[in-house]
């Protein structure tokens, strides 16, 4: 690994070393992933940042504001999300730029050589490197925290009784699998606390119906349909119907409805109330 | 590994509240893409199957996603990539109905019928790759 272009002291060091700096870097490091990431996957990840490092410190610069530290900044920003998202702390998530001091610090030490003043510059610099993870580290928690709170808002979606013996649930946002769980599971649990035997499910806030979520519906209203109650689904926009029909999905004999207003009118019928207009109503 | 104009991103597919992510932001390049609201609902649909047969399937691996372009319109295009245990047979893996697991067997099969291209690559041992494009009208 020699790139004789430049004749940074620094850059060189690190260079005239780098596999066994590398991989003592990777095993100071992997002690604080507890299993959430590979020693495969870290070992990329810093050979790639050690790579990036090397070119920005070669350029003689020291300041991890400048251009020559862009690369090096993005993608310790990326591992900082990465982190965030993975469970990590944020010292555990900068302990994996700080270890990168100790590697260098044993590797001079051993080696006995008088390096000194290349390393107090490089101690510096991965001190500020580190801090910048902190910067982006907190940045993802807080959006993540965002998405935590509107999936929450999302996860409270009511069973509502919208007449004696009929209740309905109402879907709305981005569905996945463990949400659509939960609300089916609630709604079930209403019908047998309530002794409704009518129920409709809403689908007119839902941005799009998989195969998965599909499929919760259908076992609802199987099961429903086993506790003796009927489920109608309402709601099923063009877009959603199109794509339905697109991925092969079936309904079979389930009844759904435009609207809310029609399968409410529905499930009265079906209760045995009727609705009729009054006599002396104008037409 | 990010374009100024945030048009190509990759996410990773390791959790269940990745696959949300990933169909935020196909329907949000979609929406760029200027996708008509059936062809946007059609492509975050056929992705969303992919992220989840990725995850389930592939043991995780990571989406990548683009807008992209012709000389006469604009599209979105998206690969799911993982190093997973591959496909033995494709043939049945596309059947309607069929599932290893517990799934209704529609991925597959059904994501091809939403998008304008579809692309599989798998090899037992060593993963699968989906690419799949959506163009505007
Ligand atoms: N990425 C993948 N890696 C390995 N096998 C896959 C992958 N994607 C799909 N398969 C296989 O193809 C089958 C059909 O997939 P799909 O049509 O999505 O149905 P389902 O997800 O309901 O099983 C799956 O059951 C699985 O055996
Ligand atoms: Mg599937």
């Amino acid at each position: 690994m020699t790139n004789p272009t430049q004749g940074d002291q620094l850059a060189d060091l690190l260079r005239g070393d780098a596999d066994e700096l590398i991989r003592r870097w990777v095993g100071l490091a992997a002690s604080s992933l507890r299993g959430r990431m590979t020693e495969a996957e870290l070992d990329r990840e810093l050979r790639e940042f050690f790579a990036v490092l090397v070119d920005a410190l070669s350029t003689g610069s020291r300041d991890i504001k400048d251009d020559a530290y862009a690369d090096a900044r993005v993608l310790l920003e990326e591992l900082s999300r990465t982190r965030a998202r993975l469970g990590f702390s944020p010292s555990e998530t900068a302990v994996g730029v700080f270890a990168l001091k100790r590697a260098v610090f044993e590797l001079i030490e051993r080696r006995g050589n008088d390096g000194f003043r290349e390393v107090i510059a490089l101690s510096s610099l991965l001190d500020d490197l580190g801090l910048w993870t902190f910067e982006f580290y907190s940045r993802t928690r807080e959006e993540i925290i965002t998405e935590q709170s509107e999936q929450l808002l999302e996860l409270t979606t009511p069973v509502v009784k919208l007449w004696d013996g009929v209740l309905a649930v109402p879907l709305v946002g981005t569905l996945d699998s463990a949400r659509t769980q939960v609300v089916m599971e609630k709604l079930l649990e209403a019908l047998v606390e309530s002794g409704a035997e009518q129920a409709i499910i809403d689908i007119t806030g839902v941005l799009a119906v998989d195969t998965q979520v599909a499929q919760h519906l259908l076992k609802t209203v199987m099961a429903a349909r086993l506790m003796g109650a009927e489920c109608t689904i309402s709601g099923i926009r063009p877009q959603i119907a199109q794509t339905i029909v697109g991925l092969g999905i079936e309904f079979g004999d389930i009844t759904t409805k435009a609207s809310l207003a029609d399968a409410l009118l529905h499930a009265l019928r079906r209760a045995g109330v009727d609705v009729v207009r009054r006599r002396n109503q104008a037409v | 590994m990010t374009s100024p104009a945030g048009e190509r991103k990759e996410l990773p597919i390791r959790r269940d509240d990745d696959v949300v992510r990933v169909r935020q932001l196909v329907r949000s390049y979609a929406q760029q893409a200027k996708l008509s609201l059936v062809d946007q609902t059609k492509l975050v649909t056929a992705t969303s199957e992919l992220a989840r047969n990725t995850l389930t399937y592939g043991g995780g691996g990571v989406a990548d996603v683009e807008i992209v372009a012709d000389t006469r319109r604009r599209g979105v295009r998206a690969s799911f990539i993982d190093e997973g245990p591959g496909i033995a047979d494709v043939e049945l893996a596309f059947t309607d109905g069929w599932t290893s697991g517990k799934g209704l067997g529609l991925g597959l099969s059904g994501a091809r019928r939403l998008v304008d291209e579809f692309n599989l690559t798998t090899e037992v041992g060593r993963g699968t790759t989906v690419t799949v494009t959506k163009w505007g009208r």
